[in-house]
């Protein structure tokens, strides 16, 4: 369960200051499908960086699982994000050098999973987004579809207790685009937390409650779809 | 059991790091690896080669030294003695050593040379002569202990069973050293000629013994006619300043019956090193008669304190070669982790510890060192050294070769190492320190 109170941030740059998150308080269940949406530049994926550990608020309070973020240190976080967060990124984000399946496996290697394991379990996430026989394939070597289907895979491999979606289907046709959100759908139904930022209402078909988010603020908290 | 989980933590940083450098050695651009493994080799090379051949200039000089004079043990007279006393006793115990390879006891003694007072101009002046060291010496015993045969240029060896031959230094005559600043070398000197040489003594010079032999006085046993057999050219000095005779020659015109001599040079066999050898010697008391030296200890103090100047500039010009290679490496992953600070940032971002990911660089750069290195010791072992041993360079007073002792190359390889890790690690380390989310989002 994720718990935000009063959370804002504010980017100072000189003499410029932009306050984009204005105290948010915001409550996300466990096994929740959750979708923010909101216009461009409302905060919706400054909120999501505060709450997924990418980013430190200015203010206000984070708890994940009852475990304050905020006091963790730099390592601590980055260690929480490796046990406990999965992060599926708009421009799928995975990294040029490795095949599909070392991309899937390196949380795995991370926390200590021999390489072969590791492998081997990232074949059969693989094989579960259907993606069989692709495991070698480098990321320039698969389409927008398959990459965010990687990436999917990637971010679930390690079984993490948040999915974080920075707009998961922004750069995908529409084809990919549903595939990707009935990956989730099916994540969702085995009982995975996720919480997507997204600006497409046909995606969010799926979600249990939408956060609308306009100038920094909840407009609309616990709207049920 | 902290400290165990503090290990089993760098393990797995070093586990994904390697993961991950190795992945990108192997997908990076094959010519930029090529170019950084080129400058560690050269990197490499300066490291080693520039002070090894100006170490090797005086090396040179040292082993021939050891090799053509001194031998691995080298006795000569004490400060303040005339001759080595006691030398047959030192001999008698040298016969009986397993561990000498082979000796030459040396007889030295001041002299005059004259050469082309036969077909002289003018008989009113004196012959052109020179006053240099003579040796005696024991020709077979000489050429086993140091190869003297070898700086032979014209004419033969001498041989113990003959007599009135003598072996003349090169540096004595103009037409080997056309230019001197401290005597005027002969002019008239071919082998098969005769030289007329006066050991020291009380025997007359110049006009006054010309004069002494117009009156019939030859004075025999000081004043003696030589036929040239050889001209010795070394680098080493002393072979090449001087004249050589027969020990027995010398005995006779001399008229010396002491056996006493200035020099024993001494070569040991392979199962006893110089040191225990010297400690041989002293266990036997040949320092009460001699002063008793190593090769090293016999070389020439002008000599050491040359190789000391030139190490320390090999080493400068050494050291600056690490600095650039270093600030080359720096700026490589420098660039590259830039270029890659995105991946940084989201593998950061799905928990990828940072200190895996500075290894992954820290990686990159020993492979770089270490592929740079291997390529620098295959050139180093398999073709300068051997080809320095082929063409040594012409060095006025030595043999100058390429000196890369195993040791020294290996430190120097270590130290490029450890230079190359840390200037691979601190620019890793200024970008994966960046905030993860300015990293991702490029900002």
């Amino acid at each position: 369960m994720i718990t935000v109170k009063n959370l804002t941030k504010t980017y100072i740059n000189g003499e410029i200051v932009t306050p984009v998150l204005k105290g948010i308080d915001l409550e996300i269940n466990t096994g929740e499908f959750i979708a923010i949406m909101g216009k461009s530049g409302a905060g919706k994926s400054t909120l999501l960086y505060q709450i997924s550990l990418l980013d430190k608020p200015t203010t206000g309070a984070i708890a994940v699982n009852e475990i304050d973020i905020l006091k963790l240190s730099e390592t601590e976080r980055t260690d929480f994000r490796l046990r406990k967060l999965g992060y599926i990124f708009q421009d799928y984000a995975l990294v040029p050098e490795l095949t599909a399946e070392e991309n899937v496996a390196i949380p795995l290697i991370m926390q200590g999973v021999p390489y072969e394991k590791a492998k081997e379990k990232a074949r059969t996430i693989i094989d579960s987004i259907d993606m069989k026989g692709k495991y070698s394939n480098r990321p320039n070597q698969l389409s927008g579809g398959q990459q965010q289907r990687v990436s999917v895979a990637r971010a679930i491999v390690q079984q993490p207790e948040i999915l974080f979606a920075d707009e998961p289907t922004a750069n995908l046709d529409s084809t990919s685009s549903k595939q990707v959100i009935e990956l989730l759908h099916e994540l969702h139904k085995k009982g995975q937390t996720i919480v997507m930022v997204t600006h497409e209402p046909e995606y969010t078909k799926y979600c249990d409650r939408i956060i609308y988010l306009e100038d920094g603020k909840i407009t609309n908290y616990d709207y049920k779809v | 059991m902290a400290a165990l989980s503090l290990i089993k933590k760098y393990l797995r940083f070093s586990k994904v790091g390697s993961f991950l450098g190795i992945r990108q050695i192997k997908h990076g651009s094959i010519w930029i690896n090529l170019l950084i493994i080129s400058i560690m080799t050269l990197t490499f090379l300066s490291l080693v080669v520039i002070p090894g051949i100006l170490i090797g200039l005086t090396e040179g000089s040292f082993e021939q030294n050891r090799e053509h004079l001194t031998g691995d043990l080298y006795l000569t007279t004490l400060s303040d003695k005339e001759s080595i006393i006691n030398t047959q006793d030192i001999i008698r115990v040298l016969d009986t050593l397993p561990e000498v390879q082979s000796y030459s006891v040396r007889y030295q003694i001041g002299s005059t040379v004259e050469a082309g007072y036969i077909k002289r101009d003018d008989f009113t002046k004196d012959a052109e002569n020179l006053s240099i060291s003579a040796y005696a010496i024991h020709p077979e015993q000489e050429e086993e202990t140091t190869n003297i045969s070898n700086f032979i240029v014209e004419g033969e060896m001498l041989k113990s069973n003959e007599s009135g031959y003598v072996l003349v230094g090169a540096t004595l005559l103009e037409k080997y050293s056309a230019f001197s600043d401290l005597f005027e070398p002969l002019k008239n000197v071919e082998v098969g000629e005769p030289v007329r040489i006066t050991l020291q003594g009380n025997a007359l010079q110049g006009l006054e013994r010309d004069q002494a032999f117009l009156e019939g006085d030859s004075r025999p046993g000081q004043t003696s006619e030589f036929i040239v057999k050889g001209i010795l050219d070394s680098k080493v000095g002393e072979l090449s300043t001087a004249i050589f005779m027969n020990e027995q020659d010398y005995r006779r015109i001399a008229r010396k019956t002491s056996l006493q001599a200035q020099q024993i040079a001494i070569k040991h066999t392979d199962t006893i090193t110089d040191e225990q050898f010297k400690e041989l010697a002293l266990f036997y008391g040949f320092d009460t008669y001699a002063k008793v030296q190593t090769a090293t200890e016999a070389i020439p103090k002008f000599l050491s304190d040359v190789q000391e100047t030139f190490g320390l500039l090999g080493n400068m010009i050494g050291a600056i070669g690490i600095v650039v290679s270093s600030i080359t490496i720096f700026i490589v992953i420098y660039i590259n982790a830039l270029t890659r600070r995105k991946f940084i940032g989201i593998l950061k971002g799905i928990g990828i510890s940072e200190g895996a990911i500075e290894f992954a660089y820290v990686m990159q750069s020993i492979f770089y060192a270490l592929l740079g290195i291997g390529f620098g010791l295959i050139i180093l072992y398999g073709f300068l050294v051997p080809f320095f041993i082929q063409n040594p360079i012409d060095f006025p007073f030595s043999d100058g070769i390429l000196v890369a002792k195993v040791g020294p190359t290996l430190i120097r390889a270590f130290i490029l190492i450890l230079v190359t890790m840390i200037a691979g690690f601190l620019p890793a380390r200024i970008i994966v320190r960046q905030n993860t989310l300015d990293s991702i989002l490029q900002r």
